[in-house]
């Protein structure tokens, strides 16, 4: 089977590609709009907006890797497609960030794993948000145009073992599970989704959108970040970019500015208030970057005296929300499980401990299953997420304080998980704290996780998802910008990425993002054509 | 063996020299070339990486070499930020008087595996975020550069990817 990379199809074809590294002197692109950012967002804004005869120029930090370049190393994928080499963390250092900087941004490398966004999260961006048309009803025909676009549907192959694992566990313990469903084709249950897709498989942007886009006469410029909008009165006339060498980490002196009709902000939770906040734009409220949401997740690890291989096929293929529907949305922290890939590095940095501690769970690598717990972020009336702030350099960085309610539930979490793999078969369980060195049993891990102690950088937390920071609203004073992602206060900027969410998903963010945007891109374009925007392809 | 007591008297005193030290600790800073490891950083390295890789690392030869290769590396892929930051890390722990205080090593080449068994885990424990931190960023720094390397695969039962074309 020969496998197609349409990025170095569509190169020799003559796409209009710009690697901002090799710029030479100063320049000045025009275009009808320009889109910040290549991930979910800034793809499907992108394919929208061409459709609709619009001239666009896509802006992104990362490099241009594609199909043929993923090696399926670690070694190389870090460094390469996420931002600061998967090492990115907030503020105190007590939260380590994974998220994508490449073109395709997140969804090059994420796990495939697609939701629609929860009737109860809609019910409450409804109620405290006011955002009246975000009803599963309202929203289904825009999760049905991306789910076709992307091949999301059901994973017709068996899970992997490290998948069945939760749930044979789950189900001894009459906690229900159900299948995740995956925006793949052909996909060959490799498992290295998170190296960016070797086989073309995974319906990324890097594969879908983006191409259509280019096909379409777009421009996209790579090793660039945008730095600064410029507005001339409630316009915003140009944006100022800077150029990154090619090591991908340090800015050049040349300037490249964008002028264009409108601006699409979808550089991600993160990237896009970075923006915002360099760019001083009017914010009455001071709104820009709070609220940012991280479903901070908690880890455990099972040793099986069967052999599990983690690594090898589909990442994500089954998972339970039995613990989100548990108590009401803005009580105690819900929680969703799930199964992430383990891969060398990835579980040997996350793995507490070293020396003879870490080298005995290394060993038990290939015979261990372990276990995500995502709490949903930013319902409860304590649960306010972090902020993001600029440093010196004008990079971000996040300051999300791990507070009383996020521990109570992280604890909850590690209980559940450590009672669900020994009710899968464990010999041993090891929640990922600094502080615990493995249960024998459930009775053990019972009485041992009750005493830990709920702290910074004791216990492991992780995040993959990244949402708020601009968030939507029918009121000012709550939402940064208008139910349909206009930017407020200015005429001619949107914001079209998982930052416009008012509290976390409660699910993995991407199908989310994909919905969200097809809806917002599509009223903009008809706002600015005054024709229905065309659908996607 | 370090005792915890004298881990409790270096962090306040560590605090003492962290804050006032800073002038005299930034005109004898070592500096490197853009993308390496100063070498000093490289010397502790080649200290912690068969302590902090102990009943793994195995005798091959040139592994430690290769490890710390591998952590300049990733150090090199870092943020601008984060690589400061480190770097101002690394300086600190270059800079004898802090080092001694810290760690009671004078210098790594000397320093006996259960002397930097014990820094290492006064640092995991430690009061100050400060030597936690430096505990977690060698943590992932050293463990990651050596599970990234095939030679590391064999004995976890990791075949390395599979073939696609």
């Amino acid at each position: 089977m020969t496998i197609r990379d349409p990025i170095r199809e569509g190169l020799a074809a003559g796409w209009k590609v710009l690697d901002a590294s090799l710029i030479e002197s100063p320049r000045t692109l025009e275009a009808d709009v320009v889109i910040v950012g290549t991930g979910a967002g800034g793809g499907i804004a992108a394919e929208i907006m061409t459709a609709a005869g619009f001239d666009v120029i896509l802006v992104e930090e990362g490099p241009l890797r594609s199909t043929h370049d993923f090696r399926m190393l670690e070694a190389e994928a870090y460094p390469q497609l996420y931002q600061e080499s998967a090492a990115r963390k907030t503020r105190d250092k007590a939260i380590n960030i994974l998220q994508g900087r490449c073109v395709g941004g997140s969804t090059t490398v994420n796990w495939a794993s697609s939701f629609r966004t929860p009737a109860a999260t809609l019910a409450f961006w409804r109620e405290r948000y006011g955002l009246t048309e975000y009803t599963p009803e309202a929203l289904q025909p825009w999760f049905e145009m991306v789910e076709r676009r992307l091949g999301i549907g059901p994973w017709e192959r068996a899970p992997n073992m490290n998948n069945a694992l939760l749930r044979s566990g789950a189900t001894a313990l009459g906690i229900p599970v159900g299948e995740i469903r995956r925006n793949v084709r052909d996909c060959w249950n490799l498992g290295y989704c998170g190296m960016g897709c070797p086989t073309g498989a995974k319906q990324s942007m890097l594969v879908t959108t983006i191409p259509t886009a280019l096909g379409r006469g777009a421009t996209l410029i790579h090793h660039l970040r945008a730095q600064r909008l410029l507005s001339a009165g409630a316009r915003i006339d140009a944006l100022e970019c800077q150029p990154i060498q090619a090591d991908g980490i340090h800015p050049r002196q040349t300037a490249v500015t964008l002028r264009a009709r409108h601006f699409v902000l979808a550089a991600g939770a993160i990237g896009t208030p970075a923006l915002l906040l360099r760019s001083n734009l009017p914010d009455p409220y001071s709104l820009t970057g709070r609220r940012t949401f991280l479903h901070p997740t908690v880890i455990a690890a099972g040793q099986f005296a069967k052999a599990v291989h983690g690594h090898a096929g589909a990442p994500q293929s089954l998972y339970s929300d039995h613990f989100l529907e548990q108590y009401p949305i803005d009580g105690p922290l819900g929680f969703k499980l799930e199964v992430p890939p383990l891969h060398p590095v990835l579980f040997s940095t996350t793995l507490q401990g070293f020396a003879a501690e870490h080298a005995e769970a290394m060993r038990g690598f290939a015979h261990t299953h372990a276990q995500l717990a995502l709490l949903r972020d930013g319902f409860h009336p304590e649960s306010h997420g972090g902020r993001v702030e600029l440093r010196a350099d004008g990079t971000p960085v996040l300051d999300y304080p791990l507070n009383e309610p996020i521990w109570e539930g992280a604890r909850r979490a590690l209980l559940t998980m450590a009672e669900i793999q020994f009710a899968a078969g464990a010999i041993r369980v090891l929640p990922v704290h600094e502080q615990c060195r493995g249960y024998a049993n459930w009775g053990e891990a019972k009485e041992g996780i009750a005493r830990l102690p709920m702290k910074p950088l004791l216990t492991r937390v992780v995040s993959a998802h990244v949402m708020g920071g601009a968030a939507m609203s029918a009121s000012a004073e709550t939402g940064l910008t208008s139910p349909d992602g206009s930017l407020r206060h200015v005429d001619n900027v949107s914001v079209f990425d998982g930052s416009v969410f008012p509290t976390s998903i409660g699910s993995n963010p991407q199908l989310s993002i994909y919905a969200i945007t097809a809806r917002n891109a599509s009223i903009l374009t008809s706002r600015m054509t005054g024709r229905p925007a065309p659908p996607l392809a | 063996m370090t005792s915890r007591r004298t881990f409790i008297k270096a962090g306040l005193l560590g605090g003492l020299v962290l804050g006032a030290g800073g002038v005299w600790y930034a005109a004898s800073r070592e500096q490197a070339p853009a993308g390496r490891l100063t070498r000093s950083a490289r010397s502790m390295f080649q200290a912690i990486t068969p302590v902090m890789l102990a009943g793994m690392l195995g005798e091959g030869s040139g592994r430690i070499e290769r490890v710390v290769d591998g952590v300049e590396r990733a150090v090199a892929g870092l943020s601008a930020a984060a690589q400061s930051e480190l770097a101002d890390l690394f300086g600190l722990l270059g800079f004898y008087p802090v080092r001694k205080l810290l760690t009671g090593i004078g210098d790594w080449r000397l320093a006996t595996p259960a002397d930097i068994e014990a820094s290492l885990s006064g640092w995991r424990f430690h009061h100050y975020a400060l030597l936690q931190g430096a505990y977690a960023a060698m943590h992932d720094l050293v463990l990651g550069a050596w599970y990234a390397q095939p030679e590391s695969w064999e004995a976890i039962a990791y075949p390395g990817p599979p073939e696609v074309r």
